[in-house]
């Protein structure tokens, strides 16, 4: 690692100033990408901000119509805690054990990684992304590889999910990082259908063939026969660009299948 | 003694109490005063020529110590990193080895060789230190590709069309013969999938010198320390053996990448004189799949010949090993003397014919890998065998029960040089099958179908060459060393022991069988027996674990030690007893003069031999101490049957185990639950390398599946319990009876899983790691 | 420098360590508690596995500063030959360990396990023990092993 000064911020606006004022600082949330990519000297930063100190960024809570959990909120928090079921199932399948008791769903979508598993519960679900200034839509959040619509010292301070009336999520995990390969979330709130992919492109997306159909019967028939442009997708030594998109499609029928 | 602690009882482990309470003592956990950081500069080409390294930067980053290259070690007359199995072409000449260079000098061969080393006060200072290092390199194509290799640019001066050696095995015109008198004809083409060991516990060194004896200490992660000191001071030109103190302290697991003698060690004892304080390296995981020796990497063609009536007649197999950038220590011997001469499996095929050609690519070095030759061997037979049953129409069992050698064939001469002492091949066969419910299996893949799903069963009778080696055979077949193993006995004062094995235990279990063994021997606690191993200054020279050797080689030398022991036992009891040596009996701690009522116990005679009052001294020396030396007659033949049975998702390609049956042959067992152990953890590897497990370089020469984001390691729930069992044939020329239990696992179990899986897909054959998309690929017809 | 205060294994700490410092290499070099293991780079293998505030994490991916204020417990920490954790009795009873480098971790993954899970079936176990790799074992004792502790927990 090369060296570089660590900050426990006690506030998100001190967090803030922290960042602002360093030439190269960094967020630290669960770490569970950072410090190996610091370890690696992949990245060298002058400052790292702790976040863990921030009360305010932890928690999971249920109002009536929707669930709201803390950017700093870890996985196993949210697997053992979330009201909407295809998201504690979400939560649980992410890395191993000990990473769900660091992760943060702030630190994940604030990431991006194109195999990771929140972006899809976060664009399928039709979320809300709460930061220190603002409210930023689940559709405009995502703007490509490891890339979103957070400013440069912008935080996410929580994620707000609707309550779906159904709602599942499917991975086929990758075998060895056990990211996904595929995962796909399927869920319909007030009559409206999404299907959200991560793993298969380069930024998580929603596959809006499958959502039509959907909407006209909510049934894995219904999508069996639609094909997945591929041209786009993700080639590598565990799954060709061609095998993602055939498991999109199996994926997204046991979704499917799972809440109809 | 049949006792709760004795031979064939499952004693718990006693170096258990340091492991599990975390007190274990591995190379990293250990620092020395003054201690330096090695880290090691390597290089991101595969294959390029040096034009100039400039360590004047890292010199000068605060906190580095020194920067070497390549030239610094060989101004000291610093020697190659040998390879110590001379393997001969089929014209008779010799192998070409190459130039290794610890530290690359003129050349880059791999990505990861290492082409520097700096040494600094911490990690980072040699860190930062290492990127100030300015290096040019004139890149070149590297050669990837096994199969052309012969035909692709040369990699090293000395070596003609990259072909180290073009070895063959066995009467070729007798084999071509059986083909042509042959009703029918199996045939194969076979990808044998490089693999990366993994062991948990990276590769680790700290050399220390210390200037007022000349001596020189090593700590480091090997598998054979005497080894290790022989390379280092006969070859490396380090120090004189007696001026090279080599420890192996706990080491977390090997599988054969240990054994090697590597750069790393070789370029960190040296600098510690150099620098005049101890260094220290300890591989990142990043550094283990880069430099770590690779296993496995063959491309087969293979054929065997049958009669009408499903009679094996030949077997015709030609390999193209890939040995890497260089020879490693052993590599030479692996896809040859560990692998043609196991071409006859279980069976009578009256006419073998195996070539290899072993040739050099741009990767990392491929050396023994847990079966070494035996493996990759075991999946040409196994693989072919079943193939043909499928294309005759003749149950897979059958045809192998067909053929087999039977128990009244032994000792057994194969065509391909080898004479099997005793096996049972058929008590294995139904053994497993009994416990793989061969006969509910169409029921049990009528079920899976009707649920959308494949289902496919698997067999794999394998046998291995194992207790490595009689000496004499494998001097004659170009080895650079003895295999025998030594073994010292020392009787204290109070009549405890202490067992010194030139083996070593990197989770083996030596300190427990080995004591089970002494004290069943001798009739005294358990708890009285203490086994020493890893250390050149404390016992005798030793060849180290590998091979399945350690019970087999190591095991017979203690017992022959102990034998010694008390042969001269006896006769302090006769001087003692006023009666003479060969009236006294020794049985389970005492001794006994026939017909009288005397008797002494084990303690009695020891204190007696460390307090010879009265002792005859022209006759009768104090002490109790016994060393042995045991080099087996021949090779131990542990043979066995393993049985895999998967389901198969259709839809995505994903492969199951839902059983796993091994019936194996080790002869005697010391300790049943170490085995069973054994074979579970060998079997993982067998079935990871059927499943999961590829060491993949791209075109360029990177290593993509280089970290564990992109090699699979099973984990847990890749894995389904375990269903093992042992018929035994006691091996009839060691003493103990043993055959070695380490490899089995890994050996048997690749085949059974492919096995399975083309018979699920109904396909003759899929690449290795069969991986779900593979599979989906097969589903899907290509 | 950052200066640390926290518990490990139930004795209180105050440290200065490099901001960089990681957990694990703090707990093997400056408090000499080398039974936490590192066997990889990229937060897989599991050999560091410790607890923080009772829970398993891999001390290679935090830094010591986060640690600040908590309480770390350690492989030493757990209990040592004549009062062993059933956890460690177990992994001696059922052969789950051979050459003990992923042990540490591997026991106090399975403790953490163990204490978060109602009850646990074989195949529980296995997809409970996903953060850490063992070479040796094959596993099948090492869920034997867990099986059998929980009953003692």
């Amino acid at each position: 690692m090369y060296s570089f000064r660590y900050h426990r911020a006690a506030s998100i606006e001190e967090a803030k100033e922290l960042h602002t004022t360093s030439d190269e600082g960094a967020y630290l949330a669960g770490g569970m990408t950072l410090i190996p990519t610091l370890k690696q000297r992949l990245a060298d930063v002058d400052d790292v901000i702790d976040l863990g100190g921030i009360e305010s960024l932890k928690g999971v809570m249920t109002s009536g119509t929707s669930m709201k959990v803390g950017g700093m909120a870890v996985h196993n928090e949210v697997a053992a805690n979330a009201t909407i079921d295809a998201l504690r199932h979400l939560a649980s399948g992410i890395g191993d054990p000990q990473v769900r008791n660091r992760g943060t769903i702030g630190g994940s979508i604030a990431n991006n990684d194109p195999a990771a598993d929140y972006p899809a519960a976060v664009l399928g679900l039709n979320a809300t992304i709460h930061t220190n200034g603002r409210t930023i839509g689940a559709d405009d959040f995502f703007t490509g590889m490891f890339d979103t619509a957070l400013g440069d010292s912008e935080i996410v301070t929580a994620v707000e999910f609707p309550m779906p009336s159904r709602a599942a999520y499917i991975k086929f995990p990758n075998p060895a990082s056990r990211y996904a390969v595929v995962g796909v979330m399927v869920s319909e709130t007030n009559g409206n259908v999404r299907v959200a992919v991560t793993g298969a492109g380069t930024c998580v997306f929603r596959a809006s063939a499958m959502e039509e159909a959907l909407t006209n019967e909510f049934a894995a028939e219904s999508i069996s026969g639609i094909s997945i442009d591929s041209s786009s997708f993700n080639s590598d030594i565990h799954a060709s660009a061609e095998y993602r998109a055939h498991l999109v499609g199996v994926m997204a029928q046991r979704a499917v299948s799972q809440i109809s | 003694m049949a006792t709760e602690t004795g031979i064939g009882a499952s004693v718990r482990r006693t170096e258990d109490a340091r492991f599990i309470t975390g007190t274990g003592r591995y190379t990293d956990d250990i620092n020395v005063p003054g201690q330096t950081y090695c880290v090691f500069v390597r290089s991101t080409h595969a294959r390029a020529k040096i034009k100039s390294i400039d360590t004047s930067d890292a010199l000068s980053t605060p906190g580095v110590v020194a920067a070497f290259v390549g030239a610094d070690l060989a101004k000291d007359e610093i020697g190659d990193l040998p390879c110590g199995w001379l393997v001969k072409s089929k014209d008779g000449s010799d192998m070409i080895a190459p130039p290794h260079p610890p530290i690359a000098t003129e050349r880059v061969n791999y990505v990861g060789e290492p082409y520097a080393l700096v040494i600094g006060e911490t990690v980072q200072a040699a860190k930062d230190g290492a990127e100030a290092i300015v290096a040019e390199f004139e890149i070149q194509t590297p050669v990837m590709d096994v199969a052309s290799a012969t035909q692709s640019e040369q990699i090293h001066e000395s070596v003609p069309s990259n072909r180290s050696y073009d070895w063959e095995l066995g009467d070729k015109a007798a084999t071509d013969a059986a083909f042509e008198d042959a009703a029918h004809v199996t045939s194969l083409d076979i990808v044998n999938n490089r693999l990366i060991p993994n062991a948990i516990e990276p590769r680790a060194a700290l050399g220390s010198f210390d200037a007022a004896s000349e001596t020189y200490t090593l700590h480091t992660t090997s598998q054979n320390p005497h080894l290790e000191r022989l390379v280092l001071a006969a070859f490396v030109n380090i120090a004189p053996e007696a001026k090279l103190h080599v420890v192996s302290p706990d080491v977390g697991g090997g599988f054969g990448s240990k054994i090697f003698v590597y750069a790393e060690e070789t370029a960190v004892i040296w600098a510690s004189a150099k620098v005049g304080r101890p260094v220290k390296w300890t591989a990142d995981r990043v550094e283990s799949f880069l430099s770590d020796a690779h296993g496995r990497d063959h491309v087969t063609h293979a054929e065997l010949a049958l009669s009408e009536e499903g009679d094996f007649l030949g077997l015709r197999v030609k390999t193209t090993a890939n040995m890497g950038a260089y020879l490693s220590t052993f590599a030479s011997s692996v896809p040859t003397y560990l692998y043609g001469t196991l071409m006859a499996g279980q069976y009578k095929t009256p006419a073998i014919y195996v070539e290899v050609q072993a040739v050099f690519t741009n990767t990392a070095p491929v050396d023994a890998y847990r079966g070494a030759g035996r493996p990759e061997a075991t999946y040409v037979v196994e693989r072919l065998v079943e193939t043909a049953a499928r294309e005759l129409n003749t149950d897979v069992a059958e045809l192998r029960r067909r053929n087999f050698i039977n128990p009244e064939d032994f000792p057994y001469e194969t065509p391909v040089a080898l004479t099997y002492d005793t096996g049972n091949y058929a008590a294995s066969l139904d053994k497993a099958l009994e416990y793989a419910n061969y006969s509910g299996f169409a029921s049990r893949k009528a079920r899976s179908e009707a649920d959308g799903k494949r289902r496919g069963l698997g067999f794999s009778c394998y046998i291995e060459a194992c207790g490595l080696a009689p000496s004499q055979v494998a001097l004659s077949l170009g080895a650079g060393v003895g295999l025998f193993e030594s073994a010292e006995v020392r009787v204290d004062v109070t009549g405890s022991v202490t067992v010194m094995t030139g083996a070593h235990s990197h989770g083996q279990g030596h300190e427990t069988t080995f004591a089970q063994l002494v004290s069943d021997k001798l009739g005294i606690p358990f708890e009285n027996v203490s086994v020493v191993h890893g250390d050149t200054r404390r016992s005798d020279y030793g060849l180290g674990t590998y091979g399945s050797r350690s019970i087999a080689v190591g095991g017979s030398a203690i017992s022959k030690a102990t034998d010694k022991i008390v042969t001269k036992a006896k006769k302090i009891a006769a001087h003692m007893l006023d009666s003479e040596e060969d009236q006294v009996s020794f049985d389970d701690g005492i001794f006994t003069i026939p017909d009288s009522n005397e008797s002494l116990t084990f303690g009695e005679v020891a204190f007696s031999a460390y307090v010879p009052g009265n002792f005859p001294l022209d006759e009768l020396e104090p002490g109790l101490s016994e060393k042995a030396f045991y080099d087996p007659a021949n090779f131990t033949y542990p043979a066995g049957t393993h049985i895999c049975e998967v389901e198969i998702d259709s839809e995505t390609g994903t492969t199951s185990i839902v059983s796993f049956v091994a019936v194996d042959d080790f002869g005697n067992v010391i300790n049943p639950m170490i085995v069973e152990g054994q074979v579970h953890g060998g079997l993982a590897q067998g079935i990871g390398q059927a499943l999961l497990e590829h060491g993949i370089y791209d075109s360029d020469g990177q290593l993509v599946s280089g970290s564990y984001m992109d090699y699979t390691m099973p984990r847990a729930d890749d894995l389904p319990d375990f269903v093992v069992d042992t018929t035994s044939t006691p091996c009839t020329h060691n003493p103990l009876g043993v055959k070695g239990c380490g490899e089995a696992g890994a050996i048997g179990a690749t085949a059974a899983v492919m096995n399975a899986i083309t018979d699920a897909l109904g396909v003759k054959d899929l690449p290795m790691p069969a991986t779900s998309e593979t599979v989906w690929r097969a589903i899907q017809g290509g | 420098m950052v200066d640390v205060t926290f518990s490990v294994n139930g004795k209180e700490h105050s440290l200065s360590v490099n901001d960089n410092a990681l957990l694990s290499e703090t707990l093997r070099e400056s408090l000499n508690l080398t039974g936490t293991h590192i066997g990889c780079d990229t937060s897989q293998c599991g050999s560091c596995t410790v607890h923080l505030d009772g829970k398993a994490v891999k001390a290679c991916t935090v830094l010591t500063a986060q640690a600040a204020g908590s309480e770390v417990t350690t492989i030493e920490g757990i209990g040592e030959p004549g009062s062993l954790h059933p956890m460690q009795e177990a992994f001696n009873e059922h052969h789950a360990l051979q050459c003990g480098f992923c042990t540490p971790g591997m026991i106090m993954a399975a403790i953490g396990l163990v204490n978060e899970s109602e009850s646990l079936d074989g195949d529980g176990v296995r997809k409970g023990l996903d953060g850490n790799f063992c070479r040796c074992t094959g596993y099948h004792n090492i869920v034997k092993a867990v099986l059998s502790a929980q009953q003692n927990m």
